[in-house]
């Protein structure tokens, strides 16, 4: 499967197209912590694409590593078949990656509607003057975006609390409406940091019908972090492990949950 | 029973992202500036100028501009009163140098100003943020006061150290020295107003506003999606010190018509309109008008209650003044810690169902 250059064909018909995102030898330290080891793997287009593994094994560093927020001692990001010189976060997102957080991070004194507007900022130039007129360019963007958002905001379902401060909302909403802000940067490449955590079954069937929609519909193309293995086997083409750092498995969920090494860091192993 | 959203559709996004989206909010909302415009000149005196009104126009314009910073970009400044300062020495040197030019040109030339060099007292926001940023800042309120002092180039060698106005005009009218009519100088000051009231508005409901919103209430996932945090920052200090630069010109060429600097740019002045942006409402335009009228308004009302209607001696009414404001601001801290603005969208929620909550 690896040495298609093209991409593959998933087991339920879906065509995954060439790579998107490589990580080449990532190290990354923190003094003397190594939370990532010489790690690489690949992203290809259209696919959902899992890491997995026990906690501290360093998924969410290797999520901060994508976005920029990290910046690794060794190994490079290759995105779009180039290697990414350094930049900052923001510059990673208007290259076209969006992600949500473990931790949900929306912008509590603002409404739904203004969280979704500004995950479009990356598409918005009006320059001040404009703005402090609201006439002209800045006034046709500000519509011309409020149509994609509401797009986005029809597709996830929460035209009812689009004018709701986010701070009035429950769990499961935030992590929809921050699934939105996300969406709304009309990604080349979602980061999805555990959207699932700490929710109820329905909440998680939902939130999974979402995740596998804006893959249909949208053909984005998606890096999920997620702990219910349930989940990411149903969801996920092909699955990274991660344990203490080190990669120790990659491929599909069968080869996965078929893996020793895997099998071995969840279960454990005995000592003697 | 008029407060009503029923009927009132919008059928635009142009109309939905509106100043006022409520009817009843757009007619109220003229009748205020009609009043403004077309009633006040012409019943104004000098008491109602000096004592009222000028001070509330001047202190809204400043505490719209602590707000940006503070309330939309979260950024804590308490150098409002060496920022005033710039703007007051701004004014006073183009006003001596270029005597021919329009007021409002000084007036828009000292915000910008200010504009610059709050950009560059903000550079430190960049690294430091919450108390850190706010004894930065509070080092350029007393750098700001002394370099005024120190250097006489900027109070034009005066034997005095003072800076006082001379006469302009605009289009022929006085507008400032004591000569100038109480409606000129408070017609002066409401265009002013309302101009940055409307800017402020703009700003804040657009993008721009909404990046600055995102570093105040998250700063590294604001970047993570996308915003650039030095852009937001630096933007937030230039526009908040182009309006507290136009109402340092203003209280000093409008207002006082002469300033020491130090008496009338203190630290006192920080904090004063520090409390007007909290009082008023973090975040909200209007919490900014209500914080100014609050704190313009108290002293004089205790004033009349004391002096005219209870007969107390002056000055244990001035004292009393300041211990009754203090108290005051406490209580309300604790009542609404979300300011007037917030009693304000309360009161409008709950109208909105009158008279059937159900």
């Amino acid at each position: 499967m690896k040495d298609m250059q093209d991409g593959y064909t998933t087991a339920d018909g879906r065509k995954i197209g060439g790579v998107v995102m490589e990580m080449k030898n990532i190290t990354l330290r923190f003094g003397g912590v190594v939370a990532i080891k010489d790690i690489s793997f690949d992203i290809r287009e259209g696919e959902i694409r899992a890491i997995i593994g026990p906690n501290g094994a360093g998924k969410s560093s290797m999520l901060n590593v994508i976005s920029g927020f990290y910046v690794p001692q060794e190994g490079e990001v290759w995105f779009h078949g180039e290697p990414r010189p350094q930049m900052r976060p923001y510059e990673v997102a208007q290259q076209g990656i969006a992600r949500t957080f473990q931790n949900i991070a929306l912008f509590e004194g603002m409404s739904v509607l203004d969280n979704v507007m500004t995950g479009r900022l990356s598409y918005m130039k009006s320059g001040l003057f404009s703005q402090a007129l609201w006439k002209g360019k800045a006034e046709a963007e500000e519509v011309a975006n409020r149509e994609v958002a509401e797009k986005i905001i029809d597709f996830l379902e929460i035209q009812h609390i689009r004018k709701t401060p986010v701070a009035r909302l429950p769990y499961g909403l935030k992590k929809r409406v921050e699934l939105a802000r996300a969406l709304a940067a009309e990604p080349k490449l979602l980061l999805l940091d555990e959207p699932m955590a700490g929710m109820n079954v329905e909440e998680k069937e939902d939130m999974s019908r979402f995740i596998l929609d804006v893959n249909d519909e949208f053909g984005t193309t998606i890096a999920l972090i997620e702990h219910d293995m349930g989940v990411v086997m149903d969801l996920s083409d092909r699955v990274v492990v991660m344990d203490y750092g080190k990669k120790i498995g990659d491929g599909t969920p069968d080869e996965v949950r078929n893996n020793q090494a895997v099998i071995d860091a969840y279960l454990g192993v005995s000592s003697d | 029973m008029f407060y009503r959203e029923a009927g009132d559709f919008k059928t635009s996004y142009e109309q939905d992202s509106q100043t006022f989206p409520i009817k009843f909010d757009r007619f109220r909302y003229y009748a205020v500036l009609a009043i403004a415009f077309l009633v006040v000149p012409f019943v104004i005196n000098d008491y109602w100028a000096n004592a009222i009104l000028l001070p509330f126009l001047i202190y809204a314009i400043a505490a719209i501009g602590l707000n940006i910073l503070v309330g939309y970009a979260g950024q804590v400044s308490l150098g409002t009163g060496g920022f005033m300062a710039v703007g007051a020495y701004a004014c006073y040197k183009f006003m001596t140098m270029m005597p021919e030019v329009s007021m409002f040109v000084h007036v828009l030339l000292a915000g910008g100003m200010t504009a610059i060099v709050c950009v560059v007292f903000g550079l430190p926001s960049l690294r430091i943020k919450g108390f850190y940023l706010a004894v930065a800042t509070l080092a350029a309120q007393f750098f700001l006061v002394w370099l005024f002092n120190r250097v006489p180039w900027f109070y034009n060698y005066s034997a005095s150290g003072q800076i006082s106005a001379p006469e302009r005009d605009v289009f022929g009218i006085l507008i400032t020295g004591p000569n100038a009519p109480a409606w000129a100088t408070y017609m002066f000051s409401l265009i002013f107003l309302t101009l940055c009231a409307l800017v402020a508005r703009n700003l804040t409901r657009g993008t721009i506003g909404r990046s600055w919103m995102a570093i105040r209430d998250m700063d590294i996932a604001a970047e993570i999606i996308g915003v650039n945090p030095l852009k937001a920052k630096l933007t937030a200090f230039a526009v908040s010190g182009f309006f507290i630069g136009i109402s340092g010109a203003l209280f000093f060429s409008v207002y006082l018509g002469a300033v020491e600097v130090g008496e009338a740019f203190g630290i006192t002045k920080s904090f004063l309109v520090l409390f007007m942006v909290i009082i008023g409402g973090l975040g909200s335009i209007f919490g900014s008008f209500a914080g100014a009228a609050f704190l313009v308004l108290l002293p004089v009302v205790l004033k009349v209650v004391g002096v005219d209607v209870l007969g107390w001696p002056t000055d244990i009414v001035a004292h009393f003044q300041l211990v009754i404001v203090g108290a005051l601001i406490i209580v309300f801290l604790i009542v609404e810690p979300h300011g007037l603005a917030q009693l304000w969208r309360v009161a409008k929620e709950k109208l909105r169902l009158w008279p059937f909550p159900h």
